[in-house]
């Protein structure tokens, strides 16, 4: 023992930290952690299955042709010689029978028309929902056109100068990694939080922590939970990042690549890391004092619901930010604590400045401060009441209500 | 570090003024003083809800008094001397998946124990207490009295000057009340000074040198068990064959008289100033049928209802059938 009377606050927070950075690496939570990403993922791909199908189901491109045999091949044959230069801006065509009402085909079941263009190439008629033909009318008229010139027409063939990017395309290419990174970190950062509330929930379940509170400060124990939380993240992240290497060399190319950042990507990962921890830090000491504040599991998800609902708002204010870098919203969502470290990292992707992030880090870092002292002065106010389930109790007698 | 001495001779382990804490629209405590001697074994006793663990934690700084100061060794924030205190709360908390002698280093540990040292004492007080079989157990394979000695032993095991323990009775059977009970005696022994509350007044008895009698959240009396015991005169317990005769006459005016079963009958009174001697003349002479005669001295129960009232001394009858299943 040393010869001071007491730890200090970071030896305290570290007594807690390595107590819990044990228990919850050598737990089934932390294997289901381990899978965590896997789970958008699967989902993610399960979604965009069901969707494209529905969508091919669904088709909202096809138009039908009624019109006599000849002007409806006149057609076809039109949407086949234009396709080659503006084929994605074209209808798919179909050919049905000139003999029945557009009405009717639009009725027919199984079809699936958007619209139907009936008439002749000299004049088209578009049936159809008003939004269908506004959609439609520009490019039915150009098929008409050229169904009805009948000729082939010549299109002069257009040299090619490729150049690596350009501003607008790279500051495309940079929102796509802004987003791809703000998702990732709101991910972790909700999946930790969730984490770390459910640990100190526990903790309150054991009975431990009137031990912790007696031995050590309140803000000690937030800080030591806090870092081992972040600590078991690491552990995950490295993880992943060794699965997701072995992925990406084992897929080569057939993987999407992501631009690259304007700070270089190794800058970009490290603020991302460091973005992530703050983040992290900063959310999971406001679910501590949620923690700290509700008796039972139940209570903890009805008061958790309002914080995780108001985060997501934070994420959708911060990723609204990002095609607009300087715009009082995007300072707006760099100075907010919680929406900080997802516009900040945003920035990382779009900007090459260095001193906003340092500067960012710093404001960053004292909200976390005043998050944990907050969270803590909140347990203590709010729990050990009294000798049994932390509430006030009715009197047995006298004035005394409570022991 | 200031040690302020009590009463010009043991400086005082735990010093309270005027402690008040109020919860929402509740007074928990109402104005507590408190003064612990060094190396005494100092029961605070009360019944359920009197404010007995409400005080204990303002004593500890786990939570901060409305009003009033509360100094531990002459220091008025208690986490300041966290390495010189056990804390054993009323409701026992450890880690159902650590093991034993891990739980005991861990509690040593958030007290400025070295963890391998704390292992080390940790398995050493285990055996030393028969549990050695469990050193290397959960916690969630123990049995609800066994994990009770794990964590007393977690308190103990930074070997603290002061422990302080909440009702540390509670949950335990005879043989291991008993058991704690020579702990306790063990640790005072050695200069340790422990301070618990019991709602139990036979522990606060038969252990401490010094109780805070709390009631209402206020503590009406607070120093030596001989003084409380001593504020309700000497009872003289008589025993006759006869209850009839010239003798009785002889008895004094606030006699309680009983008659048993078996025939005999009993006289119960207060000593007389003049003391018994008087008395024996008689009652010789008058052929009561002496078959006993004793002084009894007032039991730390009586002083309690005397002290505390009648109200409070039932809920304490209350509490402690209660706490020990009967």
């Amino acid at each position: 023992m040393s010869d001071t009377t007491r730890l200090s606050l970071f030896e305290a927070a570290r007594v807690v930290a390595r107590r819990d950075f044990h228990a919850i690496l050598f737990s089934r939570a932390f294997f289901f952690f381990l899978l965590g990403p896997l789970f958008p993922i699967i989902i993610g791909a399960m979604a965009g299955g069901i969707g494209g199908q529905v969508q091919r189901d669904a088709n909202t491109r096809l138009v039908a042709v009624a019109m006599s045999e000849p002007d409806a091949q006149a057609m076809v044959e039109a949407r086949a010689r234009l396709a080659p230069q503006i084929g994605m801006a074209l209808p798919e065509l179909g050919i049905a029978s000139s003999a029945e009402k557009p009405e009717a085909i639009l009725r027919e079941k199984g079809r699936n028309y958007i619209a139907v263009v009936s008439g002749t190439p000299g004049e088209p008629q578009l049936t159809g929902p008003q939004d269908s033909i506004d959609f439609w009318r520009g490019p039915i008229a150009l098929i008409a056109a050229e169904a009805r010139t009948g000729t082939v027409a010549s299109f002069p063939a257009v040299r090619e100068n490729p150049v690596e990017t350009s501003v607008a395309a790279q500051r495309t290419d940079r929102i796509r990694t802004a987003q791809a990174g703000q998702l990732l970190l709101f991910l972790l950062m909700m999946l930790l939080a969730g984490m770390v509330l459910s640990n100190l929930v526990e903790e309150k379940a054991n009975k431990v922590i009137e031990v912790l509170a007696a031995a050590i400060p309140m803000d000690a124990v937030f800080l030591g939970k806090l870092v081992a939380m972040l600590g078991v993240s690491f552990v995950g992240i490295a993880v992943w990042a060794v699965a997701g290497g072995a992925i990406a060399l084992l897929a080569g190319n057939a993987l999407p690549q992501l631009p690259e950042p304007a700070l270089g990507w190794p800058l970009f990962i490290a603020f991302g890391i460091v973005y992530f921890a703050m983040g992290y830090l900063l959310l999971g000491s406001l679910f501590l004092t949620i923690g700290g504040m509700a008796a039972t599991v139940r209570e903890v998800q009805t008061m958790s619901m309002p914080v995780t609902m108001a985060q997501l708002l934070v994420f959708f204010l911060a990723a609204s930010a990002i095609t607009s870098p300087g715009s009082p919203l995007e300072i707006g969502a760099a100075m907010f604590p919680l929406s900080s470290p997802f516009a900040m990292l945003a920035r990382a992707a779009q900007s090459e400045a260095l001193w906003p992030h340092i500067l960012a880090l710093a404001w960053q870092a004292l909200c976390v401060i005043l998050f944990v002292r907050f969270g803590a002065m909140i347990f203590r106010r709010r729990v050990m009441k009294s000798g049994k389930g932390g509430r006030a109790r009715k009197p047995r007698f006298g004035r005394a209500r409570s022991a | 570090m200031t040690r302020p001495p009590a009463d010009g001779h043991r400086p005082l382990a735990i010093e309270a003024r005027g402690l008040v804490k109020r919860f929402d629209d509740t007074l928990a405590v109402d104005g507590v003083d408190i003064s612990v001697p060094e190396g005494a074994i100092y029961g605070i006793l009360g019944p359920n809800g009197a404010g007995k663990t409400t005080t204990l934690r303002m004593l500890l700084g786990i939570i901060d008094p409305d009003e009033g100061v509360r100094r531990v060794f002459g220091n008025d924030r208690p986490h300041e001397v966290a390495k010189l205190i056990g804390y054993l709360p009323e409701e026992r908390g450890l880690y159902p998946a650590m093991k034993c002698d891990d739980a005991i280093a861990f509690m040593g540990a958030v007290r400025g124990l070295p963890l391998v040292e704390g292992k080390a004492r940790g398995r050493e007080l285990l055996e030393g207490h028969g549990m050695g079989h469990a050193i290397d157990r959960q916690i969630r394979q123990l049995s609800k009295g066994m994990a009770q000695t794990v964590q007393l032993l977690g308190t103990l095991v930074h070997r603290p000057k002061l422990v302080v323990l909440d009702e540390p009775f509670s949950g335990l059977d005879a043989i291991n009340q008993g058991k704690l009970e020579t702990m306790i005696r063990e640790l005072a022994l050695g200069g340790t000074t422990v301070i618990f509350s019991t709602h139990v007044i036979h522990h606060a008895e038969r252990l401490c040198d010094e109780v805070a009698i709390i009631a209402g959240g206020k503590v009406p009396y607070a120093g030596s068990v001989d003084v409380a015991r001593d504020r309700i005169p000497a009872q003289v317990r008589l025993e006759t064959r006869t209850g009839e005769g010239l003798w009785c006459s002889a008895l004094p005016a606030d006699t309680r008289h009983d008659v048993k079963a078996s025939g005999s009958h009993f006289w119960y009174f207060p000593v007389p100033e003049s003391g018994i001697e008087a008395l024996l003349k008689p009652l010789i002479e008058g052929e009561a049928g002496i078959l006993s005669l004793s002084i009894e001295r007032a039991g730390l129960h009586d002083a309690f209802v005397e002290i505390a009232g009648e109200a409070a001394a039932r809920a304490l009858r209350e509490g402690s059938a209660e706490g020990t299943g009967q």
